[in-house]
């Protein structure tokens, strides 16, 4: 048994262990906790697999910035776990069913049709980064572009629906000071004038 | 020793994907009332295909399963944070995280 095959089994069973303990812990930063323990060692696989560029973006962009995210709003909802789990029991042998039906016909399908039975990889020459830009920038610019036009839009979205403005600010209000007529500024008064004495 | 583990092939890494997205599967059916848990597995899924991707990517020798997984990364995360954007506007509107809690909308 080589060194990469340890890695993959050992890398595989902390996965699945650690799938399980973010669905089935009472504590949701736990299970936040969990999950980042999944993607860790899932960039782990990623780069058994030699797609080391994603691998890296997996944790610097899903662990460093999502689940980030997750873990400062599950810490900051102030909210009455034990209440949400009530009758758990009573889903566990749906859950159970569910789960292992779909996963005995996922491997039976998958070890069924004999895909792999040529071992490894391809080695591929070159750095994955090369050619994964390469890819990225000549081939697929337009989706690109898109995908930032995305990530824009989901930006805007989340401001948009948690903003609250508080009353205390002094702000200006670009519409209104554009709207302005000169009667709500200017106000013309016919006075006589005075005399020299 | 372990003799029945030898060294992985694609169906390897599939089952691995297959196992993980059985598992979030069961999660969503678990929690079912606990709107974050179900976030999370919903995540769990998505790393499920991921690692599908990829697996095919490497061993196929094909660079575009690479660049579908990017994609799936970007809008994996856009979804993340408005998904939970409107779970911390409801909890300020209703109160509480449970589903059953949801149902104002209804005439």
């Amino acid at each position: 048994m080589t060194f990469s095959t340890a890695i993959f089994y050992i890398f595989s069973a902390i996965l699945v262990f650690a799938a399980l303990r973010v669905i089935t812990t009472r504590n949701p930063v736990h299970a936040a906790l969990w999950l980042v323990l999944c993607f860790f060692t899932a960039a782990g696989v990623w780069i058994l697999l030699k797609a080391e560029f994603l691998a890296i973006v997996l944790v610097l962009v899903y662990v460093g910035a999502v689940m980030v995210l997750f873990l400062f709003v599950v810490m900051m909802l102030d909210v009455n776990f034990d209440s949400l789990r009530t009758n758990i029991r009573s889903y566990v042998p749906v859950a159970a069913t569910v789960g292992v039906l779909v996963l005995l016909e996922m491997a039976l399908v998958i070890v069924g049709a004999h895909i792999g039975t040529d071992a490894a990889p391809p080695i591929e020459t070159g750095s994955n980064t090369k050619a994964l830009g390469r890819l990225l920038y000549i081939d697929y610019l337009y989706p690109l572009e898109i995908a930032s036009a995305v990530l824009l839009v989901a930006i805007i979205a989340a401001i948009a629906l948690t903003h609250r403005t508080r009353g205390k600010t002094k702000h200006q209000d670009p519409g209104a000071q554009v709207r302005v007529r000169r009667e709500d500024r200017v106000r013309l008064v016919n006075m006589p004038s005075e005399n020299r004495e | 020793m372990l003799s029945f583990l030898t060294a992985p092939t694609l169906a390897h890494y599939l089952v691995l994907g297959a196992i993980l997205f059985a598992i979030s599967m069961a999660g969503i059916f678990l929690n079912r009332k606990n709107v974050i848990i179900i976030l999370m597995a919903i995540e769990l899924m998505l790393l499920a295909v991921n690692l599908n991707f990829i697996a095919f990517s490497s061993y196929l020798g094909d660079m575009n399963g690479q660049v579908f997984v990017f994609f799936i990364l970007t809008v994996a995360a856009a979804e993340s944070a408005i998904g939970l954007a409107i779970l911390v506007l409801l909890f300020r509107n209703v109160g509480s995280i449970n589903v059953d809690d949801l149902g104002k909308l209804k005439g």
